[in-house]
């Protein structure tokens, strides 16, 4: 009785075989052999919240009494320190990323409602390749600790979303010249 | 136990008593070393920070004197392989005199190594079986291993065979010979080595050039011999030790090839670096030419290569190198030549450029130098109280007494 | 039967060792005043780190916290924490972020506890103009000093020790005072150092740098949770060199090093390469990576990068 069961379990496993072998070794060629993936998942740690300028959240403050104009145009009554510059600025316009009709909220291209939390799905959407690299933890700057709980920044902390060129840097003093120490 | 202290105090009589010169000249020598001393326990204060040694140009004036007395140290042998070998008499009766030297000079490396480590009271972590000594993968260790034991042989053979002189004793060829013959790879060894220790960096490209060790060698065997040539015409006028001319004109005759074949070597290095242009070339163009306006070093490089070539050429004609002016003239060039080429000529090029490229122009401080001086002085007392022993004993005037050779 | 014959060869030295403690001890009685002061003996008689069993190694410690609390008047803590199992740290860092702002020289010497004065920087920045050749060095600069940076037409590179998994500095060593540990860091024994700077000479990354004087450290600024092997305040006359904050990374979690924590421009990668996980493995599989004087085979594990 027990020989048979094990050659049905044997025979099933023939059949099995060639599937397994593909399979694995498909994961072989995504994987490479189990060594880390080129997409990684998404981080489990950030610094909430996101940089606000003061006062400036939630938007629905103002916005939630005032009619939207979908006109692109130059904002003169408010905003108006916001001037997109390095990017991209002829081509898009605030409402190709703030949400028109509940301004709390970001807009995706495909029209999905994204927070603020999770800007980075708006930046990932031109920026493939960084968001990539950000979520493997290798754009921008992290914190934390390196076998623990990693502390991830949005990328609003470091580029400001209008002017996203980093801004330079006053350096620290150069070190003393061997002839100077003394 | 009598005749211990009776041939301590004939010993110390030895060199207590002597002409005016010689008390002036040890007076000198001792005020010469205590400034250095006092200069080194002002270091050990401070720190080597009161050198100009810094994390760019970390070593110095210190060790570029120990590569060069190493050098010395190991010519001693170049009069050992006539004498012994080649069984040549007149060196054969000096070869005393350069196997002091070659301690003397050991001793002053010891010296120049100490001043140079940042805790030398730590030096015992050197040493097998009481500390951990990195053998044999560091050089350093290897140094340590044949310096010293250089030392021991020649300190062995020098005692020996003035205790057997002193006591009237016929020293036994059979115990000479062999320990001499030794002492011949050993020199090379040691010199070699020290090569090696600057050899194997790689990170310095200025050293790790498989010229090197052949270069020290020959560096070595010109002056150190010059060194010995003008010792021994001291020791043949202030004493009456005879030195045959022709052990002298032989040794002049040795410096000169030795001396061809080192501007040689330096010549296959020059060509090897001007010519292929690498980057590497930066050091040897800082020593001849300056790097980016510094050129703090190419004064005194193009002057070692002048002394270097003057002294060749007068110790590669037979009638200058017999005339006692432009032999003795010669020897101080050579000496000149490759200490500044072998000391400070070697080991700052090693340094600049810099591994991240800096250029820091390094000139010893006052401090360092009296450190220096100092380590000379001491080097020259030894050897002065040395021969002060040795010189009465080979000439017969100095013998001490045991109860064996006084019933005869 | 090696380990006997390694235990018979350290019980002789243990008992010469002994030895010459009397021998030494006995002539510096005459020589030296103050012997009273144990402490100066343990110092001098003070084991290789390596050669000392745990017992041996918190008596120690415990001596060095306490001569550096009298020094500094300031509880400090030397741990000994050993390398995590199955780590071996790397490091990225992203020439084409950095914007050669000094902000890691300054942390590193905070957290390092780096001697002020004489000044002492375990990392160097270097900055090039953009179109020079850079692979001799000598182009580089050090010590610019602009308004602000970066500067047009110049790019940077900070440089520090690259950890390699076969250094130089380690194998011409006289006396063993300076290895690699098992997760790759390498190390040095302040106590054991003899100040040759045989090392220095032989590093090809000018990465150690040596105590010409007394470290000078103000107080307040002493970062007190410290590494035997890491950044304990140091003394007069010894080399030492970045150790990848092996007092934060040598933890279970571990914190990130200084230089990595303060880049404002994240351009600095740290983590376990034998982790598929981990940061610095991405680096290397997924851009274009290069090491700092790869000729000389000396295989760092210090990863120079351009994430774009």
């Amino acid at each position: 009785m027990r020989i048979v069961l094990i050659l049905i379990v044997m025979f099933f496993f023939t059949l099995l075989q060639p599937i397994v072998v593909v399979a694995t070794h498909e994961g072989s060629h995504s994987n490479k052999s189990g060594e880390s993936k080129v997409e990684r998942d998404l981080p489990k740690y950030f610094v909430p919240p996101p940089p606000f300028s003061e006062g400036i959240f939630p938007c629905s403050d103002c916005h939630a009494d005032m009619e939207v104009n979908p006109t692109r145009r130059k904002l003169e009554m408010f905003h108006t320190n916001i001037e997109l510059k390095n990017h991209a600025e002829d081509q898009r316009w605030c409402l190709d990323c703030h949400n028109p009709d509940n301004r709390d909220v970001l807009r995706l291209a495909s029209g999905k409602l994204i927070s603020f939390e999770e800007s980075y799905y708006l930046c990932g959407q031109c920026h493939g390749t960084i968001f990539r690299d950000w979520k493997a933890g290798v754009h921008g700057k992290r914190t934390g600790e390196w076998n623990g709980k990693k502390v991830y920044r949005l990328c609003v902390h470091c580029h400001n979303p209008h002017q996203p060129r980093f801004k330079p840097l006053v350096p620290k003093p150069p070190p003393v010249k061997p002839i100077d120490i003394r | 136990m009598f005749d211990l202290i009776r041939n301590f105090f004939t010993a110390l009589k030895a060199l207590v008593k002597g002409s005016r010169t010689y008390y002036i000249w040890v007076g000198f020598l001792s005020f010469l070393a205590i400034l250095g001393g006092g200069a080194y326990i002002v270091q050990l204060n401070k720190g080597l920070i009161v050198t100009a040694m810094r994390d760019q140009v970390s070593w110095g004036l210190y060790i570029s004197n120990f590569t060069f007395l190493v050098g010395v140290a190991a010519a001693a042998v170049l009069l050992v392989v006539p004498a012994y070998i080649y069984n040549f008499k007149p060196i054969k009766e000096i070869v005393l005199f350069g196997e002091i030297l070659a301690v003397t000079a050991i001793v002053m490396c010891i010296m120049f190594i100490i001043v140079d480590m940042g805790h030398p009271e730590r030096v015992w972590h050197l040493l097998p079986i009481f500390g951990t000594m990195n053998f044999p993968r560091s050089l350093l260790a290897w140094d340590v291993i044949v310096l010293n034991s250089y030392l021991c042989l020649n300190i062995f053979i020098v005692f020996y065979v003035l205790y057997k002189i002193s006591h009237n004793e016929e020293y036994s060829m059979t115990l000479v010979r062999p320990l001499v013959i030794l002492s011949i790879p050993m020199a090379v060894s040691i010199h070699t080595v020290t090569a090696f220790l600057y050899n194997g960096l790689p990170s310095r490209p200025f050293w790790n050039a498989s010229i090197l060790a052949p270069r020290f060698i020959a560096s070595a065997f010109c002056s150190g011999p010059a060194l010995m040539l003008i010792i021994f015409q001291i020791i043949r006028k202030i004493s009456r030790v005879e030195i045959d001319n022709k052990a002298i004109f032989k040794i002049a005759e040795l410096i000169a090839y030795a001396m061809g074949l080192n501007l040689f070597l330096f010549g296959a290095e020059a060509f090897k670096e001007f010519y292929s242009g690498t980057v590497h070339v930066a050091p040897i163009k800082y020593m001849y030419f300056g790097l980016h306006g510094h050129v703090r070093l190419v004064p005194w490089m193009w002057t070692a290569l002048a002394c270097n070539v003057t002294a060749f050429l007068l110790f590669l004609s037979p009638k200058k190198r017999e005339d006692f002016f432009f032999l003795n003239l010669a020897c101080v060039l050579v000496i000149t030549g490759v200490y500044i080429e072998k000391g400070m000529g070697l080991v700052v090029p090693g340094f600049v450029p810099g591994t991240l490229g800096e250029i820091y122009e390094y000139s010893p401080t006052d401090l360092e130098i009296m450190v220096t001086v100092g380590i000379w002085a001491v080097g020259a007392l030894f050897y002065t109280l040395m021969l002060k022993m040795a010189v009465p004993i080979y000439v017969g005037d100095l013998r001490f007494s045991t109860s064996k050779n006084e019933k005869q | 039967m090696n380990e006997k014959k390694d235990k018979l060869t350290k019980e002789r030295r243990v008992s010469r060792r002994s030895m010459l403690k009397g021998m030494a001890a006995g002539a510096a009685a005459i020589a030296i005043p103050n012997t009273s002061d144990a402490s100066i003996w343990d110092a001098f008689f003070q084991k290789h780190f390596r050669e000392m069993n745990s017992s041996e190694v918190s008596a120690v410690i415990e001596r060095l916290e306490r001569e550096y609390s009298e020094k500094y008047k300031l509880p400090i803590e030397v741990k000994a924490t050993k390398a995590i199992p199955g780590v071996k740290f790397g490091y990225g860092l992203d020439l084409s972020r950095c914007i050669g702002c000094r902000r890691c020289v300054y942390a590193c010497v905070g957290e390092n506890n780096q001697s002020r004065n004489p000044q002492i920087h375990w990392i160097t920045v270097l900055t090039f103009k953009e179109g020079e050749k850079w692979v001799d060095l000598e182009e580089a600069n050090k010590y610019y000093n602009p308004s602000k940076v970066p500067e047009p037409g110049h790019f940077y590179m900070p440089v520090q020790c690259q950890q390699c998994e076969n250094p130089p500095c380690v194998k011409v060593c006289p006396t063993k005072a300076t290895w690699k540990e098992d997760d790759g860091i390498v190390v040095i024994d302040y106590n054991w150092c003899i100040g040759c700077r045989y090392c220095m000479a032989a590093c090809p990354y000018g990465a150690r740098h040596f105590n010409w004087a007394e470290p000078g450290i103000p107080k307040e600024e002493i970062n007190k949770s410290t590494h035997y092997l890491g950044n304990r305040p140091r003394y007069k006359g010894v080399v030492e060199k970045c150790t990848f904050c092996i007092q934060r990374t040598r933890h279970q979690p571990g914190r990130y090093t200084a230089c990595v924590e303060i880049c404002p421009v994240g351009a600095r990668k740290f983590g376990n390469l034998l982790d598929p996980d981990s940061e610095i493995r991405y680096c290397i599989e997924n851009k274009r990576v290069f090491r700092l004087k790869d000729d000389l085979n000396t295989n760092p594990k210090f990863f120079y990068f351009f994430a774009t």
